[in-house]
């Protein structure tokens, strides 16, 4: 039995100690069905088992307590109204906040933050980590560290702008189809039909086979294909606004289209069309990794986390896990928007009443 | 306090529910803010006892902490005592208060149409609570429903029940939410406002079909209102609520003839606000003109046949008659939102075009709406300084400081402090204040001629009469014309020149306001002008006896 183990079980048995003599029910409990639960990982999986659990429980820790202090940063500096609503945010919201504002800063400076060029061979091939590049080196010898860098550029400005565009789109017809209802309404709807009909991979393959798998073309493909999505959930949102009496005031008043939709029936559907937006953006950003992976996505040697997957996908026979990393980056992103969005939507939802 | 219940002294049983020192505390979001402070109620069994107040009382709360329960964010405070039979609520667990909602404490709620789930049949949910507190096996249940459903003169009681909530009228509904109530013989039930929703003529088939079985059964009841009248029917005792307080607690009677204190008194003048009839100008042309209007909904039958009348300049015409009567589509004929199909609508003696969409800036000016729910009417995400200035803009072309002026000239108009109100939102001033705000922006456009739809009903008694006291003020100052949409008599009879009757889409009768009041009336008139109580506790008793027991309310057929 090591010194790690044997401090390991210390510090669990003295924790529930505590938690028990302090009367903290919850604490308790987990800590010490954490202990039984380690005397058998102990058994069977010897210290590394353990030794597994504790780095995720570190891990864990480590995650929880950046968001604790990212949250309160973000109250600090915020303005009053928002600070008020930031203090509702649960900690994972937080988390997937401090996520999503760490890829932005990566993004955005790329260019300074990574060591070495986007394309720039440094080392030979599939190169193991070391001080210089931090992550090794991909098929061609380029830092796979940098490239991850300029990776969160593209592959998420890309998949930003292309959920931009579907929610232009989308939203804008779906609010007129609202407004105007009868046979304008009839008609969108029935064209966002068409669109959904279609498989949307196979319609994102046609697209780019026939106009080359340049930037705008997937930008407009993938566009299309969510905007019936977000046609659907607006005019649903904004027919129920619509109904209102509010409305019909304005209406009276007569007002124009453009003037009912941006000031009366906007603001009362913004809540659930950001946590839209969120959700069709964790989409976006797989189908564009997806097509990136199939070849068709952004072309090399431009930095991209689907390609770079697929690129590197050799080296996983071998047992390592450098294809994996950016894998890892779009699941990470992924997550981190949903746990944003989970909380925006259980505002907008009425949940919090309970 | 003293204990004044008037019940006859063989009634006078043990003390059924002892409610000592009740104080609730609800959460802003920030902090705790008490809501009851320290509410004593003691109700014997067969007793029936009126909560009234204004909305915001706290007598829904009351009403809710007679279960043992806290509605979603308040909180009962230590030191409070809820006592029902001998059990005391605050302290029993979950499990055991559980058991005692829906067996021996009932509740019935305003919105039957709301309460009862829409995919079951009526008596699968009158037969859930005795079927689960194993009072009675199911068939037994349902026929024990079907003699309440009769108790209850429900029309074809063998039939009814086997119906899905919406096959069945708002009367109806609200009579088959007491029978469920009623189904496992409760030794309390709580009436949180049930016939609130209701027309006048549909209100009292419920008012005594709750008296009747309230008495077969000696049932204590908790009866939460803010009509006084309703309450003066029910009640054996009534409660005076103001901001979580109690004011004063009375028997019926003697609250009725001599209220003590100031509060209460005001509460009882509410219905003394009237103003003198204004006669016709002569040789002058209506302002807005209704001729022979019939009016459809897209491929429905006709929701309006030859409705027609005059609204002059200055005047203020009712337009009365039971939900479905047509009021509110006589109105949307007016403003152009359903275009008639036959007839027309003169303004000034030109005729209007019948779309909105087709008429002139200044014609649509000229025409207002206050709406019924200023909740839906006013944009909650919109500041009042917005909400007031559009159509002054709008109309006007102000903009700048004048248009703040102009602003600020309103919310004086409605008596609003403008400093105070300029930059807020809707959802955060009261129910009043937000009809004020409806007003000014019906004011704004500059209008001659303005459309209230049943502006009152939302709002509470004394609320309402600052309303209707602003509406004749607003009238005298800037000579506008009213159409009046209610159901409520009284309002009528406080601000009206002229009635207009109108029953199953047709104007029944017409006329000025002090004709309309007095004999002999046409049918249906009268079936109206008798459903509403008055505050006499005998009101209902007495109209019963004049009627018929059979004979009131949907089953009145005039």
């Amino acid at each position: 039995m090591g010194l790690f183990v044997i401090l390991y079980f210390a510090f669990l048995i003295i924790a529930s100690c505590l938690a028990a003599y302090f009367e903290k029910r919850g604490p308790f409990i987990l800590l010490f069905s954490l202990t039984l639960v380690s005397f058998v990982l102990g058994i069977v999986g010897g210290a590394g088992a353990l030794r597994f659990v504790a780095i995720s429980a570190a891990v864990l820790a480590f995650a929880a307590g950046i968001s604790y202090a990212f949250k309160e940063f973000l109250i600090i500096i915020a303005p009053k109204n928002t600070a008020k609503e930031l203090k509702t945010a649960p900690l994972t919201a937080a988390f997937g906040m401090f996520v999503i504002f760490t890829y932005a800063i990566a993004g955005i400076f790329a260019p300074w933050i990574a060591p070495h060029g986007e394309s720039e061979v440094i080392s030979s091939a599939f190169a193991p980590a070391d001080a210089n590049m931090l992550l090794g080196a991909d098929q061609l010898g380029r830092d796979m560290f940098s490239r991850i860098i300029y990776g969160a550029r593209n592959t998420v400005g890309l998949a930003l702008l292309a959920t931009i565009a579907a929610f232009v789109m989308g939203a804008l017809a779906g609010l007129l189809a609202a407004v105007k209802g009868g046979w304008f309404d009839q008609f969108m709807g029935r064209f966002a039909d068409v669109i959904m009909s279609i498989p949307s991979l196979i319609f994102a393959l046609l697209m780019l086979s026939i106009f080359g798998p340049q930037i705008g073309v997937i930008i407009v493909a993938v566009a299309i294909i969510y905007a019936p999505r977000v046609f659907r959930l607006t005019r649903a949102v904004a027919g129920n606004v619509v109904v209102m009496d509010y409305i019909e005031a304005a209406k009276l008043r007569g007002e124009g289209d453009w003037y009912l939709i941006r000031k009366e029936i906007l603001p009362n559907s913004t809540a659930p069309l950001v946590a839209e937006f969120g959700l069709e953006f964790c989409f976006v950003f797989l189908l564009v990794a997806g097509l990136s992976f199939l070849g068709l996505g952004i072309q090399p040697p431009t930095a991209d986390w689907g390609s770079m997957v697929r690129e590197n996908a050799t080296l996983i026979s071998f047992g390592d896990i450098t294809p994996l990393i950016p894998a890892a980056a779009i699941a990470l992103l992924t997550v981190a928007v949903n746990f944003v969005v989970d909380w925006m939507l259980w505002r907008s939802s009425g949940l919090k009443e309970m | 306090m003293t204990d004044t219940s008037p019940i006859a002294p063989g009634l006078r049983k043990e003390v059924l529910l002892d409610i000592k020192d009740l104080k609730i505390d609800g959460y802003t979001g920030e902090e705790w803010v008490p809501i009851i402070k320290g509410v004593d109620l003691k109700l014997h069994r067969g007793e029936v006892m009126g909560l009234i107040g204004e909305s915001g009382a706290g007598k829904s709360t009351i009403g809710a902490a007679a279960m043992g329960y806290a509605r979603d964010g308040t909180r009962i405070v230590e030191g409070s005592s809820i006592e029902f039979d001998g059990i005391e609520l605050t302290t029993s667990t979950e499990a055991d208060k559980r058991a005692l909602r829906g067996s021996r404490i009932a509740y019935v709620a305003q919105s039957a149409a709301a309460s009862f789930n829409p995919a079951h049949k009526l008596i699968d949910q009158h037969t859930e609570a005795p079927v689960h507190y194993r009072i009675q096996k199911r068939m037994e249940a349902q026929e024990d429903a079907i003699q309440l459903y009769e108790r209850l003169r429900l029309p074809n009681p063998g039939e009814i029940g086997f119906r899905y909530p919406h096959q069945v009228s708002g009367g109806q509904l609200q009579r088959a939410m007491t029978a469920m109530a009623m189904s496992c013989r409760p030794d309390l039930i709580i009436f949180d406002e049930p016939t609130t929703a209701l027309d006048v003529t549909t209100q009292i088939e419920v008012l005594a079909a709750i008296r009747d079985i309230v008495d077969q059964f000696n049932t204590a009841a908790i009866y939460i209102t803010h009509d006084l009248a309703v309450v003066a029917q029910m009640a054996d005792t009534i409660k005076v609520l103001l901001k979580g307080e109690e004011v004063e607690q009375q028997s019926t009677e003697k609250m009725l003839a001599a209220p003590k204190e100031d509060y209460t008194k005001s509460l009882w003048a509410v219905r003394s606000f009237e103003r003198d009839q204004k006669a016709r100008p002569e040789n002058a042309t209506p302002l807005i003109s209704v001729q022979n209007v019939d009016a459809a909904y897209t491929g429905g039958v006709k929701v309006l046949d030859d409705v027609s009348f005059d609204i002059y300049e200055g005047m203020t015409v009712a337009v009365v008659g039971e939900s479905g009567s047509g009021k509110s589509t006589t109105a949307r004929c007016i403003t152009g939102l359903l275009p008639p199909t036959s007839g027309q609508v003169l303004f000034k003696g030109e005729p209007l075009p019948p779309k909105y969409t087709d008429r002139t800036k200044d014609q649509l000016r000229q025409a207002q709406m206050i709406y019924q729910m200023a909740d839906t009417a006013l944009n909650p995400k919109v500041r009042i300084s917005e909400i007031i200035g559009r159509p002054a803009k709008f109309y006007s072309g102000l903009s700048g400081t004048a248009l703040k002026s102009r602003v600020d000239e309103l919310l004086d108009l409605i008596e609003l402090e403008p400093s105070k109100y300029y930059d807020r939102f809707p959802p955060e001033l009261s129910g009043g204040q937000k009809q004020r705000i409806g007003i000014a922006r019906a004011l704004a456009a500059e209008p001659s001629f303005i459309i209230c739809d049943e502006v009152t009903s939302a709002l509470d008694q004394l609320v309402a009469e600052g309303i209707l006291k602003l509406l004749d003020r607003l009238q005298k100052e800037l000579n506008l014309a009213y159409m009046f949409i209610t159901h409520d008599l009284a309002t009528v009879r406080a601000i009206a020149d002229e009635v207009v009757v109108m029953q199953h889409g047709k104007v029944v009768e017409q006329g000025p306001k002090l004709e309309m009041f007095t004999p002999p009336h046409h049918p249906y008139t009268d079936l109206l002008l008798s459903s509403v109580p008055e505050m006499d506790p005998n009101w209902l008793t007495t109209l019963l006896e004049e009627r018929g027991v059979d004979n009131v309310g949907e089953a009145a057929d005039v």
